[in-house]
């Protein structure tokens, strides 16, 4: 078992014949995700690395393929459009790897996409792993090996050494999730923790936030309220100094500064063990367990 | 991307909310030629990036042009928050009956723009949300919809009960959402908003912040950019496409990520160390890149150790030792490297480093403990 994504999730990749849509494309084939449709306006009737299909539309590929998730790697302008056209499609995982997306255009798309009722996964994030199964995204596989750990993460590189930290102390994974450190994202930590709760096989979870906005102290009231296995956190930007904040706006919608010091707190009162530095996963984690 | 007040009052002024007359001078010999031409009594407002101007004493009334003149001299090259004063705003002064707040600001929470307005403005509006937040009033606006006419009304009677006065903060709060729509904006506030003893409602300072992600499809808005504005290090980081911020202590830190960079930064403090900057080489590993970022750490003199820490992705770990090899050839690093690399093409990359009497470790801990050692002048790694 897994969360979002297993060995019978049927993928279609929007943007396959660019450069990083085409390297990433063999990766996720090499690792055994089931790639089945490639979408490049234009490049309909062509075929990618021997044996995937390339359509004109998302809607000519979902035709054609039965593809149930869809992964984007078009440039940022274009990366909301493309999000609107796999919802308009029927695709229920979407997964947004493009960095540099306006928030403008994210506001816009979400309402629609859960009108269509379509998880988005991003933008400006690394993709989810299944290990063992599949991956969506730029994840490199060698990380990840199967186990009982949910991991979901705000970050990129951070959730490659938290990962690797647990891989190399033999604690596997059910799923690692990046959801993206963007202002405005489509999955966040609490729909992940709700996942994982859910998930038989998951033991116990991995949360990695960073300083700015208050989403790890709602994870943590999450926690508190609606988890009952354990949960281990860590929050990266303790060094980091105050911004030269513009504007009182920030401050006063929520009542927050964001900072990582504010966040170790809520995750401590609830119940959530903190590590210090992420090599502090495995002990604390083999505590819980 | 910050706006200068002058830049945010101006767009402000062209969506058609009344802002009084101003102009920007960077001598004060010119601040009294500007208050002569805008009848004398003005005041003067330093233009930085940073809050708390009014506090950090850079924003002065003068009384006459020769006020003017002095009190300039006393704002301009002043430093706030670190970034030093090169321009100041000048704009006549205002009689004021009443002040109020007005924001509009890209919500994480609620995924949307989230208007906020109080009838207590000022400078001290934080506090009036932290111990009066029933002063504080909110409307969610939805994006595809823009701010409803009956939404920025209902807003408007929380500011003035009279609705002739409603009538105009109304239009105003409108014309505030459609220049932050316009600007590609994630933050806009007007604090004050006055009302004039002769009943107009009138915006007397402004705020903007611009999402980077719309600077390139808004070049009108990206050309405001103030390359003067900013600490030279960041700029020349920037224009290298690397994201740095420098801080005082004395281990240089190099890494890809920005959450990897922050946890090496705090690993280094962990370990009893000071972090001298932030800096994030990005995704893409072009080996230029990491001679840009050894460039900008070594020109810090505070800088004692070097630390790299790349978890290769999408980075790819040879691009980053080419970069080191490279740099180190070109000219001197005169302190310790620390290098730590692994991931995508981890091997390749030692045998690189290894060639020029390099090493490379693959523990994250490991490698911050001798940088942190070199830094305190332990063994040099």
């Amino acid at each position: 078992m897994s969360i979002f994504l297993d060995r019978n999730t049927k993928l279609v990749i929007q943007g396959i014949t660019g450069r990083d849509g085409s390297f990433h494309a063999r990766l996720m084939m090499e690792y055994g995700t089931r790639v089945v449709a490639g979408v490049t306006p234009g490049k309909g009737g062509q075929t990618f690395g021997g044996s995937v299909p390339v359509f004109n539309t998302v809607a000519d590929a979902v035709d054609a393929t039965g593809a149930d998730a869809s992964v984007i790697y078009v440039p940022a302008r274009a990366a909301a459009d493309a999000m609107l056209e796999a919802a308009d499609a029927g695709i229920a995982l979407i997964v947004c790897i493009t960095e540099g997306v306006p928030v403008l255009d994210m506001m816009r798309a979400l309402p629609y996409l859960r009108e269509k009722g379509a998880r988005l996964i991003g933008p400006n994030c690394p993709g989810l792993i299944t290990p063992g199964q599949a991956k969506i995204g730029i994840i490199p596989g060698m990380l990840a090996t199967p186990g009982p750990i949910g991991v979901v993460s705000r970050s990129g590189t951070l959730t490659y050494e938290v990962v690797y930290q647990l891989t190399r102390a033999g604690l596997g994974q059910t799923t690692c999730v990046g959801i993206g450190g963007d202002p405005i994202i489509g999955t966040n930590f609490i729909d992940c923790l709700d996942a994982f709760q859910r998930d038989d096989t998951t033991r116990a979870v991995v949360i990695i936030g960073e300083i700015g906005g208050t989403d790890e102290q709602n994870a943590a009231g999450f926690v508190q309220s609606g988890m009952t296995k354990p949960v281990v956190g860590f929050i990266a930007g303790q060094t980091a100094p105050p911004g030269r904040r513009m504007g009182h706006a920030g401050a006063i919608i929520s009542g927050s500064s964001g900072t990582a010091a504010e966040k170790m707190e809520a995750f401590q009162r609830s119940g959530i063990s903190v590590m210090q530095r992420p090599a502090d996963v495995v002990d604390l984690l083999r505590r819980r367990l | 991307m910050n706006l200068h007040e002058y830049q945010a009052r101006e767009l402000l002024r062209q969506a058609g909310i009344p802002v009084p007359p101003d102009d920007v001078a960077g001598t004060p010999a010119d601040v009294r030629r500007i208050a002569e031409r805008l009848g004398g009594r003005v005041v003067v407002k330093a233009q930085v990036h940073a809050g708390g101007r009014g506090k950090a004493g850079g924003v002065k009334l003068a009384a006459s042009p020769a006020e003017a003149e002095q009190v300039a001299a006393t704002i301009l090259g002043m430093k706030i928050k670190g970034l030093t004063v090169q321009k100041v705003l000048v704009a006549p002064t205002a009689e004021i009956a009443s002040e109020a707040y007005v924001g509009v600001i890209v919500d994480r929470a609620s995924q949307s723009p989230v208007f906020m307005v109080s009838p207590a403005g000022g400078i001290d509006i934080e506090e009036v949300a932290a111990n009066t937040p029933e002063k504080i009033f909110r409307a969610r606006v939805d994006p595809r919809y823009g701010l409803l006419p009956h939404q920025a009304l209902g807003l408007a009677f929380k500011l003035y009960p009279d609705i002739a006065l409603a009538r105009q903060a109304a239009d105003i709060l409108q014309k505030l959402y459609r220049a932050f729509v316009e600007a590609g904006g994630s933050l806009a506030e007007i604090n004050p908003l006055i009302r004039t003893p002769d009943g107009r409602v009138v915006a007397l300072d402004a705020k903007m912040s611009v999402d980077d992600n719309e600077l390139d499809r808004r070049p009108a808005i990206a050309a405001l950019r103030d390359a003067t504005a900013e600490e030279p290090s960041e700029l020349r980081a920037r224009e290298a496409g690397l994201t740095y911020i420098k801080l005082d202590g004395n281990v240089g830190c190099c890494v890809n990520g920005a959450g990897l960079a922050m946890a090496t930064m705090d690993l280094v403090k962990y370990y009893g160390g000071e972090p001298a900057n932030f800096l994030d080489i990005g995704g893409s590993s072009n080996p230029e890149k990491v001679v840009s970022a050894l460039q900008i750490i070594t020109a810090d003199p505070n800088v004692k150790a070097i630390l790299f820490n790349i978890f290769g992705g999408i980075t790819r770990c040879d691009d980053v030792a080419n970069g080191i090899v490279t740099a180190t050839g070109r000219f001197a690093v005169k302190v310790p490297i620390v290098i730590r690399l692994t991931g995508t093409n981890e091997k390749e990359a030692v045998e690189i480093l290894a060639r020029v009497g390099m090493q490379a470790l693959t523990d994250m801990d490991e490698a911050v403990k001798r940088a942190v050692a070199a830094a305190t002048g332990g063994a040099a790694a």
